[in-house]
């Protein structure tokens, strides 16, 4: 049975009313939802999708994402060499300390080419891999454009099929009975009025709860309010609540969240890729207080942002200063917001309202540590500190060449780990180990199951894909039954 | 802790506005493999304005790069690029216009092409009536030279002559300048590999392709290559109307045969496939220019993007009529009509859209010289 209707999603946004009644209902506007969404439909099933946000911001935190990971044994597209399964869960192994799935992991695994495969069939482009991110040309297929380019092709594919998508609906509550899903309540624009639409599965693939402050206030206290969100301001965890609620089966830890330093000049939403910084390593780190607080050049910086985030926001006033001298200033990625100069580190340190006497404590202390060696920002090379606390472990130089830079650091929130358990079949497990019956989950409210903690780039897409295809397909085969 | 550089404002000069822009997606380079723009600013860590000009040249304005952004409105960031780098390359042909008090003919430029058109057909048909009699005018000719018999040769050649010449000295200036402005050295176009680099993204229009090759972005976030198209028949089209032009002089002065040509001589074949391309590919460009998703455009300068279409399409249309009608009594004010359309294209030709191609041209042998400088240091 099909149930075909145009819908627009040209700029012409043409307000259409959600019907009351579908067959797959999949909440969430991401590349997650968007694969559940064109998968169902591809069952044949009737499926309306809402998404929170307006058109123009559509995506969630798909807007922010340039690639996913995926296996394959030949080059491939443009992907060069190989990567195998193995290596594949080696890589989400070590990055878990084995907090994952190893079923589901697997299987996500295994699904991968053809996620890429697919998504080329529906018009997706890819490009080589980024200038800057060599080392992920192997692992990574690059969207052409990014995610927002990816999302506006996906979107375009669904609507095409027949997808009825609507924009604005912000879903608050579900009825469940006995993990057997009924309708969602959902409020449309700015209309007061409460709607609802029964469904005869459901699929969430909304995200975690990272835009929510309050949430992350019970957990992380008034420092929460100086965390920055990287990626969209819709996620706020409403429907992840309300299925918890329902006695859905949680799965990753509440206090987990990937966390990276950012600059702290960064929007409080939506910052995106551009607020990173790849100075800290090259840097001294200082908090409030003019003091260091921990290994700069522990490792490479792609290896070690994630644990930034959580450091910075351990300091007083979640605040950090990463300050280099002029020597480094061309080792690393142009940052959007020009560093904060100056020609003394008196007047560097009234810039950035720190005690001068402590800074030039803590950088005489430095400099006086550091051990000549070989520099060479392209390894792990012999430039330390000696009889430091903390020490720095890599590419420590003295810091003595005017003009001094610094960047103010922040901790950027990326996504949130509590999520819902789901089986093989994208199906969310209840408290008490047994199956809903039609309940599904895809993309970041579930990667939980994959990733216990820890983050290895493009994985999260590669969750949204795999997860998002199964659940739209396993919740229109609930309509054929 | 300033945040100036993320505020977009109204106010701001176009090429601070595109500095602005440089500095985001120089940080974030999701778009690298669109085109050669993004390509090219990985190279810098600042941008200064020669650059940012160049690089507002070296966009073919497919828009890919708007539908994808992250940062578009209503992000905070406020990126457009297509729409800053458009007003920055008319900011540009204004900058090196030649003579410099010429740059304001850029400003209001649907305006100044208009008027241009109206002039020229005023003075051609006013001078056409009253320097004929009306017997002569509204006679039959028909025998070679039939044309000479209205406007008379040393006229239309003098006439013809100064408004080309004039053209193209002005335009040659403002080349140069720009040239030396985005740093393209004299041994760069000593190397016939970088000229054929740019001349083949010039023919294929490859940077319309969308880096994928299904083109650009027109109506919405769909890809199509129906801009491509149109553009590559108004291109030809001009092209060999240019190349019709100069077989018939070669006709005239060389081997003594006198306009009008018969339908199947090689000047009226070849205006005649021109002028078709022109037709369909002026009128294409006009809707698919109208139908173009309003955000990423800079619509303040589509005035001279309309007027130079236009401008081109009446030339042919007035073409066709004249050889449709030129055995009949109409041809001496068809005549007129047509070469009052030509003589406003000539006149306003170094400040119309026309130049745009030059400027491009100039940037594609820029990146050309750019990329393969690279390309052997690689080596």
């Amino acid at each position: 049975m099909l149930h075909c209707q145009a819908v627009q999603t040209d700029r012409h946004d043409v307000q259409h009313i959600p019907p009351q009644q579908t067959d797959v209902l999949v909440i969430g506007g991401g590349n997650a939802a968007l694969c559940a969404a064109i998968s169902a439909r591809e069952q044949g099933a009737r499926v309306v999708m809402l998404e929170r946000a307006p058109q123009a911001m559509r995506g969630g935190n798909t807007r922010h994402v340039r690639n996913f990971r995926v296996m394959h044994s030949t080059p491939l597209e443009t992907l060069s060499d190989c990567y195998d399964a193995q290596e594949y869960w080696q890589d989400i192994q070590r990055v878990t300390g084995g907090k994952t799935q190893p079923e589901l992991t697997r299987m996500m695994i295994e699904a991968s080419p053809e996620l890429l495969s697919w998504y080329k069939d529906l018009g997706v482009y890819f490009q080589p891999s980024l200038s800057g991110t060599l080392s992920l040309d192997r692992t990574n297929a690059f969207f052409l454009g990014g995610g927002c380019a990816l999302a506006n092709t996906l979107y375009r594919a669904a609507a095409e099929l027949g997808v009825e998508i609507f924009y604005n609906c912000d879903v608050r509550a579900l009825d469940i009975a006995d993990g057997h899903f009924r309708s969602a309540t959902y409020y449309a624009g700015d209309n007061p009025a409460p709607r609802q639409v029964q469904a005869n599965s459901l699929v969430a693939a909304c995200g975690g709860f990272q835009a929510n402050r309050s949430w992350l206030e019970e957990i992380w206290g008034p420092a929460a309010q100086n965390f920055l969100i990287r990626g969209t301001p819709y996620n706020e965890g409403t429907v992840l609540r309300a299925l918890l609620d329902h006695h859905i089966s949680p799965v990753g830890d509440a206090d987990q969240c990937h966390a990276v330093a950012i600059d702290a000049r960064a929007p409080a939403y939506d910052g995106g890729i551009v607020s990173r910084l790849d100075c800290v390593c090259f840097s001294i780190v200082v908090n409030r207080h003019a003091q260091r607080f921990y290994d700069e050049g522990e490792d490479f910086w792609p290896k070690r942002y994630a644990i930034w985030g959580r450091l910075v926001a351990q300091q007083d006033e979640q605040i950090a200063y990463a300050i280099i001298d002029n020597k480094v200033i061309n080792n690393f990625m142009p940052s959007v917001f020009p560093p904060i100069t100056a020609d003394s580190i008196d007047e560097l340190a009234a810039k950035l309202d720190l005690s001068p006497s402590a800074l030039n404590q803590t950088l005489a202390r430095f400099n006086q540590a550091v051990v000549a060696g070989q520099y060479d920002p392209t390894q792990l090379d012999d430039c330390a500190t000696h009889g430091l606390h903390p020490p720095k472990s890599h590419w420590a130089r003295t810091i003595d060449q005017a003009p001094f830079h610094a960047y103010p650091l922040r901790p950027g929130i990326t996504f949130t780990y509590l999520g819902v358990k789901v089986d093989a079949s994208a199906r969310m497990q209840m408290r008490n180990d047994q199956p809903s019956s039609n309940l599904f989950a895809a993309g970041e409210i579930m990667a939980g199951n994959i990733l216990g903690q820890g983050y290895c780039a493009g994985t999260g897409m590669t969750i949204g894909g795999v997860f998002g295809r199964i659940a739209g397909r396993e919740a229109a085969c609930l309509n054929n039954l | 802790m300033s945040e100036q550089p993320l505020i977009a404002t109204d106010v701001v000069e176009p090429v601070d506005e595109t500095i602005r822009l440089l500095g985001i997606c120089n940080a974030c380079r999701y778009c690298e493999g669109y085109c050669p723009v993004f390509q090219t600013m990985t190279q810098h860590r600042t941008f200064a304005a020669d650059t940012a000009d160049y690089l507002a040249n070296l966009c073919h304005n497919c828009m890919a790069c708007y539908h994808a952004c992250q940062y578009k409105p209503p992000h905070p960031f406020s990126v457009n690029v297509p729409s800053a780098l458009a007003a920055t390359r008319t900011a540009t042909y204004e900058a090196f216009a030649w003579p410099g008090v010429f740059a304001n003919l850029f400003k209001r430029n649907g305006l100044v092409v208009s008027t241009a058109i109206a002039l020229g057909l005023a003075i051609v048909l006013g001078l056409t009536v009253l320097m004929n009699d009306s017997q002569v005018l509204l006679g039959t000719h028909t025998e070679p030279g039939a044309f000479y018999q209205i406007i008379p040769h040393a006229v239309m050649v003098a006439v013809a002559g100064t408004s080309f010449v004039g053209a193209l000295l002005a335009l040659t200036v403002s080349l140069l300048r720009f040239a030396r402005h985005i740093g393209l050295r004299r041994r760069d176009l000593s190397r016939w590999r970088v000229w054929r680099q740019a001349i083949s993204q010039v023919v294929t229009l490859e940077h319309l392709g969308g880096g994928h090759g299904d083109g650009c972005n027109t109506v919405d976030d769909a890809y199509s290559n129906r801009r491509r198209v149109f553009h590559h028949l108004t291109m030809w089209g001009f092209m060999l109307c240019f190349a019709a032009t100069c077989v018939a002089t070669v006709y005239e002065y060389f081997l003594n045969r006198l306009s009008p040509f018969p339908y199947f001589s090689l000047p009226v074949m070849l205006g005649s496939i021109g002028g078709l391309g022109l037709l369909i590919g002026c009128a294409g460009l006009f809707v698919v220019k109208l139908n173009t998703a309003r955000e990423p455009l800079h619509i303040r300068g589509m005035g001279m993007d309309y007027a130079f279409i236009n401008l081109l399409f009446w030339i042919s249309l007035t073409g066709f009529a004249l050889l449709f009608w030129r055995e009949t009594q109409a041809m001496g004010l068809l005549l007129a009509i047509h070469l009052g359309f030509v003589l406003a294209f000539f006149v306003t030709l170094p400040y119309s859209k026309f130049v745009h191609g030059a400027y491009r041209g100039l940037a594609l042998l820029k990146y050309a010289a750019d990329s393969q400088g690279q390309a052997t240091k690689g080596h």
